[in-house]
């Protein structure tokens, strides 16, 4: 396996030594890490009412963000996989980077679930007393199905490079990382037969994770569809949150395109073109996302169940600026900003992914809160906690930490792997690809 | 237990079949209520000569020895078996039951009895109502309405559909219980009631229990961190015979509570065919589209015996402030 000494050192540039300014990144996030350690301590030795969460509001920011990573966890899936498929060849510098957003949010997301569940403790419970007809149940099988197939896609992914790296003469790494890529390119020599093999495997993962991805995103809709509460009693469900998902999925990836682009330099590989590109995809997505949210809003809005109206009377008055901000700015501003080519520039794309995805989060946090402040029978309670929901420190805390280990984890794998697939940037595919 | 379920429903000898539903002496409201596996020894015994007027469940008044009727103070079952029995048991629910609530909103005026006697059955923290009351108004044009609601045990319960773990679970008997030894505290369904039915302790509930006490789902003593807890239509009382706290508190007679294979319900002191009742008082089920199936029923606040502001009359500053902005829903 032969591969020149400049794209190793482009897209492993930590690998071999480690900066000063990753020290200090990688201090800073663990800092944010330990604060949302603390913050779960307090929760667990004094109990879910450090919380903001109560008898109405059951389920606050912990679901909120736990549906917002597992959606992140589509950008790979997708982008990854759909691409592959088709055999398109500008996806090949950013592939790794959205497989590894897949991974690395599907590893996060599930937390979110062990910090709303009550008795930590009682968790293996779940297989021990398993019950089919439980839609907790149903996401259990998913999301094992998922991270087990999404870790084995990004592998497959992986191997090609792992043996680069082992074959790498002049690598100047610890002995233990070498021994770490002998063991995982297992045996991998580039014969034409095991680039069959390898290349037939990808072919069939891709497909897989597309489908599995959305089976993962339907279940995750439907805790809230197969429940009788307005507003999340909704056939659109499932669709519509594998759309959503896909949306923020596309987002993080331009955002996290620029980060490394920025602090790897790595501007001669992803260029304005990815940007656009992937751009384009996420205004498509969007337009999806805003019909879908259109769509489901409008039902409602036009007939006139009464908890429907309650629940439509609730988003237009203590929830306006939410409202608008999550599902018009954060859908119609990405949309224009890309539609016209004058302002495609990288900037205008990444910031248009930033208002998006937060945007996203924000959707999420006015499907799951404002319904469960408005139960069918009306809340009369004198305890102000008890009737809105308002996120505590420690909430807020667990949910930067959440942010913080997604990080840490991107640069941890920066350490060891490289971030932009160099198998697939041989000198043979670049010109093609760069073109 | 199978054999007696036989002998009940050819009804072949009527005194045979009260013994075996055990009807206490002045308390024949409770008919039927007694579990049918409480059975007394069948040796016989000289009968006192004394005989007691009774109400059959088929509506027919009846003479019978009073020595062949048990109180149900006497039939209370061997306390011998062991946790896991009972849990199993308290799983099962009493056999041949089918029990049902009634709720008169014509008489209810908030005294709040109900959840008093609720609370301190249940050793239940002061924020804690399994029995809650609403002050409803279903629009402005229609009239205000006091509105107990404990759960409603409903036959296709959303909450025990998606449970992952199956800690709470439907009984034969028709109720609703959750093991909170079993429950892991992921609210689902909290979520999934959607008569928000159910409470969830979010800290330790800081209750004193009695020495010597074993956890019993019937009771869902003592509360636990982290876990749900919601009204058990005090199954643990109803396998003594005796009415559930929350009917026998009430001073208005508001709640009904009976068994509906029986066809017969009682508030204490009334008892009533329920199928006459729903009849005659046009009874109805909250929410009935919802497709939940309660177990509670509702009478119709027509022909009030208070009037609706009575009920506040009475009632702490902390409880009146709850009802300040009560407005058509």
């Amino acid at each position: 396996m032969e591969a020149d000494r400049k794209l190793i050192s482009d897209l492993t540039p930590e690998i071999e030594k480690t900066s000063i300014k990753w020290y200090v990144t990688f201090f800073i996030l663990f800092a944010i890490f330990s604060v949302g350690v603390y913050g779960l301590y307090q929760q667990i030795s004094k109990g879910h009412i450090v919380t903001g969460m109560r008898d109405n509001v059951v389920w606050g920011f912990y679901i909120v963000n736990f549906i917002f990573f597992m959606g992140l966890s589509y950008s790979g899936a997708l982008i990854s996989g759909v691409l592959h498929l088709f055999h398109t060849g500008w996806r090949k510098p950013i592939i790794r980077m959205a497989e590894l957003i897949t991974i690395i949010s599907l590893i996060i997301g599930p937390f979110f679930i062990f910090f709303c569940i009550g008795r930590l403790d009682r968790l293996h419970f779940l297989f021990l007393y398993p019950r089919i007809q439980s839609p907790i149940t149903w996401d259990v099988i998913a999301i094992i199905t998922d991270l087990a197939g999404c870790f084995l896609y990004l592998y497959l992914s992986f191997i090609e490079d792992f043996a680069i790296l082992r074959d790498y003469p002049d690598l100047k790494v610890a002995p233990w990382k070498k021994k770490l890529y002998k063991t995982l390119s297992l045996g991998f020599t580039g014969t034409e037969q095991q680039h069959k093999i390898l290349s037939n495997a990808r072919m069939v993962m891709a497909a897989m994770v597309i489908a599995i991805a959305i089976i993962v995103y339907s279940v995750l809709a439907w805790i809230f569809g197969v429940t009788l509460q307005p507003g999340w009693h909704s056939t659109i469900f499932g669709p519509y949150f594998v759309i959503a998902a896909v949306f923020s999925g596309t987002g993080l990836l331009i955002i996290l395109m620029w980060i490394f682009r920025k602090i790897y330099h790595l501007e001669e590989y992803i260029t304005q073109r990815h940007f656009v590109n992937v751009g384009v995809l996420l205004t498509v997505i969007a337009a999806f996302y805003g019909y879908f949210t259109f769509s489901d809003y409008l039902t409602k809005w036009y007939g006139s169940i009464k908890m429907d109206s309650i629940l439509i009377d609730k988003l237009f008055t203590d929830y306006y600026s939410l409202f608008i901000f999550a599902n018009y700015i954060g859908i119609l501003l990405p949309c224009i900003i890309i539609a016209f080519p004058k302002f495609r520039t990288i900037p205008n794309i990444t910031i248009a992914a930033i208002i998006a995805v937060t945007a996203l989060w924000v959707n999420r946090y006015i499907i799951v809160i404002p319904t469960l402040e408005t139960p069918f029978l009306p809340i009369q309670d004198t305890r102000p906690d008890w009737i809105t929901y308002s996120p505590t420190w420690v909430e807020w805390s667990l949910t930067f930490a959440g942010v913080s280990v997604f990080a840490m984890l991107f640069m941890l794998v920066s350490k060891i792997a490289p971030i932009i697939s160099i198998s697939e940037m041989q000198e043979k595919d670049k010109n093609e690809i760069l073109k | 237990m199978k054999d007696e379920a036989e002998n009940l429903s050819d009804g072949s000898s009527r005194r045979n079949f009260l013994k075996k539903v055990g009807v206490g002496v002045g308390a024949i409201s409770v008919a039927g209520i007694a579990g049918s596996s409480l059975l007394k020894g069948n040796e016989a015994k000289a009968k006192s000569g004394n005989l007691v007027k009774l109400l059959s469940p088929e509506g027919k008044l009846v003479e019978v020895d009073q020595d062949d009727i048990q109180s149900p103070k006497d039939i209370q079952p061997a306390k011998n078996e062991t946790v896991e029995e009972h849990k199993l048991e308290a799983r099962a629910g009493l056999p041949n039951r089918k029990f049902a609530m009634v709720i008169d909103l014509a008489r209810c005026k908030n005294a709040r009895k109900c959840v008093e006697a609720c609370q301190e059955g249940h050793l239940l923290p002061k924020d804690h109502e399994w029995m809650r009351l609403y002050l409803l108004q279903d629009d402005n044009t229609t009239a205000k309405y006091w509105f107990p609601r404990p759960c409603f045990h409903c036959d296709k319960p959303m909450c025990v559909s998606v449970c992952p773990v199956g800690a709470t679970f439907k009984r034969a008997d028709g109720i609703v219980l959750i093991d909170n030894q079993r429950c892991i505290g992921c609210k689902f369904c909290m979520t999934g009631c959607p008569f928000s039915a159910r409470v969830f302790n979010w800290k330790d509930p800081e209750v004193k229990v009695p020495e010597g006490h074993v956890y019993d789902p019937e009771t869902n003593i003592p509360a636990t961190e982290g876990t749900v807890g919601k009204c058990v239509f005090c199954a643990d009382k109803l396998r003594l015979g005796e009415l559930p706290r929350c009917v026998s508190a009430c001073p208005m007679g508001v709640i009904y509570f009976g068994d509906i294979l029986e066809d017969t319900v009682t508030n204490g002191n009334e008892t009533e065919r329920f199928s006459k009742l729903m009849l005659d008082r046009a009874g109805y089920r909250y929410r009935e589209e919802l497709g939940t199936l309660p177990s509670v029923y509702y009478l119709p606040p027509t022909q009030r015996m208070f009037p609706v502001e009575s009920g506040l009359e009475d009632t702490e500053k902390s409880i009146k402030d709850r009802y300040k902005n009560v407005g058509p829903r």
